[in-house]
């Protein structure tokens, strides 16, 4: 591991100045994926300012019936909190669908929203990859992409952005609140990830030293009516193949509202808009839900390796939202 | 660059002050530094969980934890649960079911089970138990009764911890042994 200088601030301004002036600087949050990729010689940061002590580890409810999330709060007391649990129970089932429980304990919220694709070649600093050194060609293309990317991928990069809570922020329109150099804002879950594109190096629009510090979820009383399913090779503890954040709210068999986000598919939590909008005043039913599905698969382009994950995650759409509809009433 | 940096850590109820490398992890200063080799190291990369200590009363991977980040921390390893030389509850239940081959793992399973079981206790939820789709009112599934966690929650809870001489057969009934307490 390269050395680097190691850096507390007592406030968030500090902190996001310390960084500032450092460009090959780090955020330190937990540190479960950021010192494994030290470790692995793929991020080599000359700076780490620790924020974790810094920015709120709290959950609290909002006016109006939202909840903050404090950037700080370890993943397990997220999913355990009750508001989380009662209001939206797939952050909850997000949460702890991912990783261990060793690891829950010490990542936090942001950490999690931020950790860096799987892919195997990105984590192999002997490989060739954009993401990782922008120029020097995608592996994933001609080699193992078996768990990679169907939808929104480039020529240049097939990754997916392995965090299960993202997608369940996406698919709820939760909000990231930050502090960079330039002040403050709120930006939308579903435009805090990016598109691959030509610049696979850069997963969020987040600028270097912008610091999350608080995530928001709406009011949603539907969202009590939402579920998380994981597919993964094995029950517990692996990556998603692909994975389903859904909330439903029904009315006599007629789907009054819904909220859908894919995960394990693309370099971002992929909100499926076209599935809601087909489902959206239309009848509760497998035939309907099967549609939207393929709907929102249409555009995907999956590799030899990975062609399983689009009829898998039609299945499973149609399931979660099955399973959704079948709940009490 | 100065790449020293002096912490204090407790651990298994002693106090020390040592000076360490940025880049030292929690599991490398027990190990490397303070002699404690309590806490194994597996994977080294946090998948394997052979590393896990309790850390302010919460099991994490050791490997993946900065020492400098963890100034002033109380850690407790397998050795620090045996108080006055009396083995813990969940250490004779492992040695009672055989719950180890070759013993590397074992360390970091009796930690976790541990926390583990405390975690369970306070009500916090597994993917088993929030695993079903929540209906209205539902309040998205309930903690664990005290007592009654099942071989399922067992397994989904001790799911990082990988045993690779596969004594999970013995594991998880040693577990349930001190979890009907």
């Amino acid at each position: 591991m390269r050395t680097f200088r190691y850096e507390r601030s007592s406030s968030v301004s500090g902190a996001v100045a310390l960084l500032a002036e450092a460009p090959h600087g780090a955020f330190l949050g937990g540190g479960t994926n950021l010192v494994d990729l030290m470790k692995l010689g793929v991020a080599q940061p000359d700076l780490l300012v620790d924020v974790r002590r810094l920015v709120s580890d709290r959950v609290e409810e909002l006016p109006g019936g939202g909840v903050r999330i404090g950037a700080g709060t370890p993943n397990s007391e997220c999913a355990a909190h009750p508001l989380v649990r009662q209001r939206y129970p797939m952050v909850s089932q997000a949460l702890l669908s991912g990783a261990s429980g060793q690891l829950r304990n010490l990542a936090t919220t942001a950490g999690n929203l931020l950790q860096r694709t799987r892919c195997p070649y990105f984590q192999d600093i002997t490989t060739a990859c954009n993401k990782r050194e922008p120029g020097t060609g995608c592996s994933a293309i001609e080699g193992h992409h078996r768990d990679l990317a169907i939808l929104g991928t480039s020529p240049e990069c097939v990754a997916t952005h392995p965090s299960d809570l993202a997608v369940a922020l996406a698919a709820l329109d939760a909000t990231v609140r930050t502090h960079g150099p330039g002040g403050e804002r709120v930006i939308s879950m579903t435009e805090l990830h990016r598109l691959p594109g030509p610049e696979p190096q850069r997963d969020t629009v987040l600028q270097h030293g912008e610091l999350i510090t608080a995530i928001d979820l709406p009011p949603a009383p539907f969202a009590t009516r939402s579920h998380f399913r994981k597919v993964r090779d094995r029950a517990s503890y692996a990556f998603a193949l692909v994975a389903v954040a859904a909330a439903i709210d029904l009315a006599d068999g007629v789907v009054r509202d819904v909220r859908i986000a894919l995960g394990g598919v693309a370099h971002k939590p992929w909100r499926a808009y076209r599935a809601e909008e087909l489902l959206r005043g239309g009848p509760a039913d497998e035939e309907r839900f099967r549609q939207a599905a393929e709907a929102e698969l249409a555009d995907a382009r999956p590799m030899p390796g990975n062609a399983f994950k689009v009829p898998l995650a039609r299945n499973t759409l149609v399931a979660t939202l099955l399973d959704l509809a079948g709940g009490p009433r | 660059m100065s790449t020293e940096v002096e912490v204090t850590l407790r651990v298994d109820g002693t106090p020390h002050r040592l000076t360490v490398d940025v880049r030292t992890t929690l599991l490398d200063a027990l190990r490397e530094r303070l002699g404690n080799t309590s806490a194994k190291k597996g994977c080294d990369h946090g998948q394997c969980g052979a590393c896990t200590v309790l850390l302010n009363g919460r099991r994490v991977n050791s490997c993946l934890a900065l020492a400098v980040a963890h100034d002033g921390a109380e850690i407790v390893t397998a050795a620090g649960l045996a108080l006055d030389g009396e083995l813990h509850p969940m250490q004779r239940a492992f040695i009672r079911h055989d719950a180890f081959q070759c013993g590397y793992c074992t360390p970091g399973q009796i930690v976790s089970a541990v926390a583990m079981l405390a975690e369970a206790e306070a009500g916090w939820p597994s993917a088993v138990t929030m695993g079903e789709p929540a209906g209205v009112g539902s309040g998205g599934g309930d903690g664990p009764t005290v007592g009654t966690v099942t071989d399922d929650e067992v397994r989904e809870r001790m799911s990082g911890n990988l045993c690779r001489c596969a004594a999970y057969a013995n594991i998880v009934p040693a577990i349930q042994e001190v979890a009907r307490r």
